[in-house]
């Protein structure tokens, strides 16, 4: 099986953001592979360790990436890729599925493994949109996934239900939490990855008109929400702090 | 001099971090109160490769040398100290021996399951009258054919009731005191070989040491470790070698401890004011902050030293007693600075304090320390 | 300047969901004059259609096919794909659901248009529609627009008003029989795991359970306190991590983001990484043993401590209440 996982490369979730100028400031940033890109790299090394095969890890983006990269190959990954995007100006998930797709034209791909969404941007959309442009089936939120020859059982969680799919390779996938337990990259893992190979490519290499990976949509503009106030810490027997905020909850909520 | 650590270093120390804080963290109140660590937790260290921290590559470990090595007990040490010491003792004493002294076969056959956990070790050195006195050992080993026969009993011995090998000093030649010592190594399963009842202990929770029973214990020829009656030498080589990665494990307690009580100051308000703006709370911290910084600088000089083949008997000793000096010092100023919350066992501080308290104690205590650094200084300057 | 509107409802357990009728609402002030279209995909959707009117709707579209029962994602797009084609609209609308989020990005690739996911709110400005949604789970927000052409935005669920029901609105529902081939995926079974059938991302108040308590059984008396308040139960990573429940009702920066009308956090330390995730529920109220836990930070109420006799008690006074009005 040829398993490609595309990864993305996000703030770790104990960051904080800050605004600088306008943007997101990534100053002293601590980053990681994006938690549901991880699942999927998981899940792909589980499968390759059941029906053979290698994976290969892509990621969009700039000379940054490589860590996050170098961290899928120290888990058990066998190739990777990196496309550098840093001359592009403005991308959105149209950019990326683009470029992606591209990318995976001349590529003989069994499966394609994705988180489905990041802990940035949080659209969901570049999975999605790729399985599109390469014309291949997508399931999205998947929790579960078995392969037998061409035939492919998914389970995916639909807002707590699961739904049991039948589908084909090639497919394309995006992980949900609860796929698996992603492991740690083990440290001599972490030695041997120095020596697997990382290829950076430019997007210009690939086969692309600049229209087509033009973003189409824009940012006008980013900010914080208003810091929340601390509320009010309710004092005096149990029983009377649970009336007192049965009568706020009255008088503040349309709930009672 | 490079004060800038490997980026391979750097990628495994931020993996070490990361489990640590996800998966050792959480479970550190758990192995507080059952005294042991939960089987997944051991498993998931296994998986990672910590168990082959100082075993050589080739033998399925990390082949990195001293300075690593500290750096990756350092984010240990941020830790369990119960959790840190099983993984610590294996690393350390109880596999440096086989990796420094043992021959190729020697090698072969253990390191390989020493490197994934699936083989844990122990170093079994002291007695109920040779502790600090390494040459008062009464444990004996008489050659008989091709094995020899040991007798004797070792106490606090750290990792007995999980280790699956053990390098055991015992007296071969009785006649000549410290130079008729030998090590050996001593799988569990051999004839005669019994691990007594877990000692209770104040602190170090979830890591267990117990008193090992020799009763005509079969040990066959091959698995004498290095020369016969070098094991008193071998057994100060290992312990010096082990002093930078237990200064190592302190320093990553004494980071932790800063940053606890760095935030708590910050949060804690007393008298209106976050209470590090109380210059007794602040001066405090400054302490822990220097105190800190001193053992860092310290350790990784020593560990640079070790790297480089150079002698360092004094710098070790000084650095064994300084390292677990300078962790009970601040374990007591965090308290300090925690107040009450310091004191109360829902909290980690009450566990660091009693946790530091062995460093004092154990792989040779302050006060031998002191009597090693004195001997040595007066021969420089004799 | 005017602009069609299509809105994409969305109906779950026979119903028709909340966001459609909020992305209805949305609809009616975007369209500016122009015409809100209301359509809804499935095999049989007759008793359902003639709501979207009620809530907005000037022209009602039911694309049916006797395949489009379940959903499924090639099904789907195909019905949806012939909904636009046959409306040419100038903005679509979805809302941000679990089949919003499957099917809207394959669509808008089809279609080669940019599209917004996750709308919490959004102004209209002449010719412009610019969206406001979350990024990094709610730490902050952007504004967005769509360059140019069709825009597509998804609608998140509970954050935008949807107009009063008026019945006397009312309509011809049109009957749009759409084709269905070649289904690449198909879909063998549904295994309903919520039994309120409540989703978090719609629920107007959550429950919510951490470490704090303490086993799965502990959840229970955070069920009862729900039930009575006509919400649903969530937990944080913590009490998933150990297994008290099931990851599908983490709420979270990994996990789902929730806004309800009334979030109470039992036992929640409160993780940066778990009030990204509810930190813009609109009121919240945190019960905790620990005087210094942080989600105190961010609740509007606090109570120190023990859940186990906090929340029972808030179970009776509600219910207590209940009866006395």
């Amino acid at each position: 099986m040829n398993i490609y996982v595309i990864l993305k490369r996000t703030f770790d979730t104990e960051e904080k953001i800050a605004i600088q100028n306008g943007k997101i400031s990534d100053d002293g940033a601590e980053f990681i592979i994006n938690p549901y890109d991880e699942f999927a790299v998981e899940e792909a090394i589980l499968l390759r360790d059941k029906h053979g095969g290698e994976v290969t890890v892509v990621s969009v983006g700039d000379e940054d990436n490589e860590k996050e990269l170098r961290t899928a190959l120290a888990m058990g990954a066998d190739n990777a890729i990196l496309i550098n995007t840093e001359e592009v100006e403005e991308k959105d998930q149209h950019t990326t599925a683009s470029i992606l797709a591209a990318f995976f034209e001349d590529k003989a791909y069994d499966l394609i493994l994705g988180g489905n969404v990041s802990n940035d941007n949080s659209t969901g959309q570049v999975g999605p949109r790729l399985a599109e442009q390469l014309n291949i089936p997508c399931v999205t939120t998947i929790t579960d996934i078995e392969i037998e020859g061409d035939t492919v059982t998914v389970e995916r969680d639909a807002e707590g239900d699961t739904e049991i799919l039948k589908t084909s390779i090639p497919l394309l996938a995006t992980a949900q939490q609860g796929l698996n337990e992603p492991r740690y990259p083990s440290l001599p893992g972490i030695m041997k990855a120095k020596r697997k190979p990382l290829e950076e490519i430019d997007y210009d290499e690939l086969d692309i008109d600049e229209d087509d990976i033009e973003s189409l949509t824009e940012t006008v503009t980013v900010f914080l929400p208003p810091e929340k106030q601390a509320g009010k810490i309710l004092q005096g027997e149990t029983a009377d702090q649970v009336k007192e905020l049965v009568t706020y909850l009255h008088k503040e909520t349309k709930i009672l | 001099m490079d004060f800038q650590l490997d980026e391979d270093i750097q990628f495994l120390k931020n993996n070490i971090r990361n489990f640590v804080e996800n998966e050792v963290e959480k479970v550190a109140m758990q192995i507080e109160k059952e005294d042991k660590i939960p089987e997944r937790t051991i498993e998931m260290a296994k998986e990672m490769g910590l168990f082959g921290l100082s075993i050589p590559e080739e033998y399925g470990g990390l082949g990195i040398g001293m300075v690593g090595k500290c750096a990756l007990y350092e984010e240990l040490g941020k830790t369990h100290n119960g959790f840190t010491t099983l993984i610590g003792a294996h690393t350390g004493i109880g596999t440096v021996g086989i990796v420094e002294l043992g021959n190729e076969e020697q090698k072969q056959k253990y390191l390989p399951d020493m490197a994934s956990g699936k083989k844990i070790g122990a170093f079994a050195l002291t007695e109920p009258e040779a502790g600090s006195n390494a040459a008062n050992l009464k444990t004996t080993a008489v050659k008989k054919g091709d094995k020899y026969i040991l007798n004797g009993t070792k106490h606090y011995i750290t990792n007995a009731t999980e280790a699956d090998v053990f390098t055991v000093m015992a007296v071969t030649d009785s006649s000549k005191g410290a130079k008729g010592i030998t090590s050996f190594i001593v799988e569990k399963d051999f004839p005669g070989f019994q691990v007594g009842a877990i000692e209770e202990k104040m602190g170090l929770k979830g890591s267990h040491s117990a008193e090992l029973i020799l009763e005509e214990c079969e040990v066959p020829e091959e698995n004498v470790l290095g020369e016969v009656g070098k094991g008193y030498v071998n057994a100060l080589k290992i312990l010096t070698n082990g002093r930078a990665g237990l200064a190592a494990r302190n320093l990553g307690s004494c980071q932790k401890l800063l940053d606890m009580s760095l935030e708590y100051a910050q949060e804690r308000k007393q008298f209106g004011v976050p209470i590090i703006e109380h210059q007794a709370v602040a001066h405090m911290i400054a302490e822990i902050g220097v105190e800190t910084e001193a053992l860092r600088s310290f350790t990784y000089r020593v560990a640079w030293m070790v790297d480089q083949g150079e002698k360092l008997i004094k710098e070790a000793a000084m650095l064994k007693l300084y390292g677990s000096e300078v962790y009970n010092r601040v374990a007591d100023k965090a308290l300090q600075i925690h107040g009450g919350v310091g004191y109360i066992s829902d909290y980690p501080i009450e566990r660091y304090f009693r946790d530091a308290r062995i460093t004092r104690i154990y792989e040779g205590t302050s006060e031998i320390q002191k009597n090693i650094i004195a001997g040595q200084l007066r021969k420089e300057y004799s | 300047m005017s602009k069609n509107v299509l809105v994409f409802a969305e109906a779950r357990d026979d119903e028709l969901r909340n966001v459609s009728f909020e992305a209805l609402g949305a609809a009616r002030e975007i369209a500016n004059g122009g015409k809100v279209i209301g359509a809804i995909v499935g095999a049989d959707n007759h008793h359902l259609a003639e709501e979207l009117f009620h809530y907005g709707a000037d022209r009602v579209i039911s694309a049916e096919h006797e395949v489009l029962s379940d959903y499924t994602n090639d099904g789907y797009f195909q019905a949806y794909l012939q909904v636009v084609d046959s409306v040419s609209p100038d903005v679509i609308l979805s809302g941000h659901t679990s089949l919003g989020k499957d099917l809207s990005p394959r669509l808008a690739a089809r279609l080669n248009l940019g599209l917004i996911s996750d709308v919490t709110d959004f102004e209209v400005e002449e010719d412009e529609v610019i969206f406001t949604r979350p990024i990094y789970s709610g730490k902050a927000f952007e504004k967005k627009r769509v360059k140019s052409g069709t825009i597509f935005a998804t609608i998140r669920p509970n954050n935008i008003a949807s107009l009063d029901k008026d019945s006397a609105r009312t309509g011809q529902v049109e009957f749009e029989q759409v084709t269905i081939t070649d289904l690449r995926t198909i879909l063998k079974d549904i295994v309903k795991k919520t039994a309120s059938g409540v989703d978090l991302s719609e629920a107007k108040v959550i429950v919510a359970g951490g470490r704090g308590v303490k086993s799965a059984g502990g959840f229970k008396p955070l069920e009862e306190l729900a039930e009575e308040l006509g919400g649903t139960v969530g937990a944080s990573r913590g009490a998933c991590d150990a297994e008290y429940c099931d990851y599908s009702l983490q709420i979270g920066q990994t996990g789902k983001v929730v806004t309800p009308e009334l979030y109470i956090a039992c036992g929640i330390s409160g993780a940066i990484q778990h009030l990204a995730g509810m930190s813009n529920s609109k009121v919240i109220v945190a019960i905790n043993k620990d005087p210094e836990a942080n989600i105190f930070n961010v609740a509007d109420y606090g109570i120190v401590g023990d859940l186990f006799e906090v929340v029972p008690l808030l179970t009776e006074e509600i219910r207590h209440m209940k009866v006395g009005v």
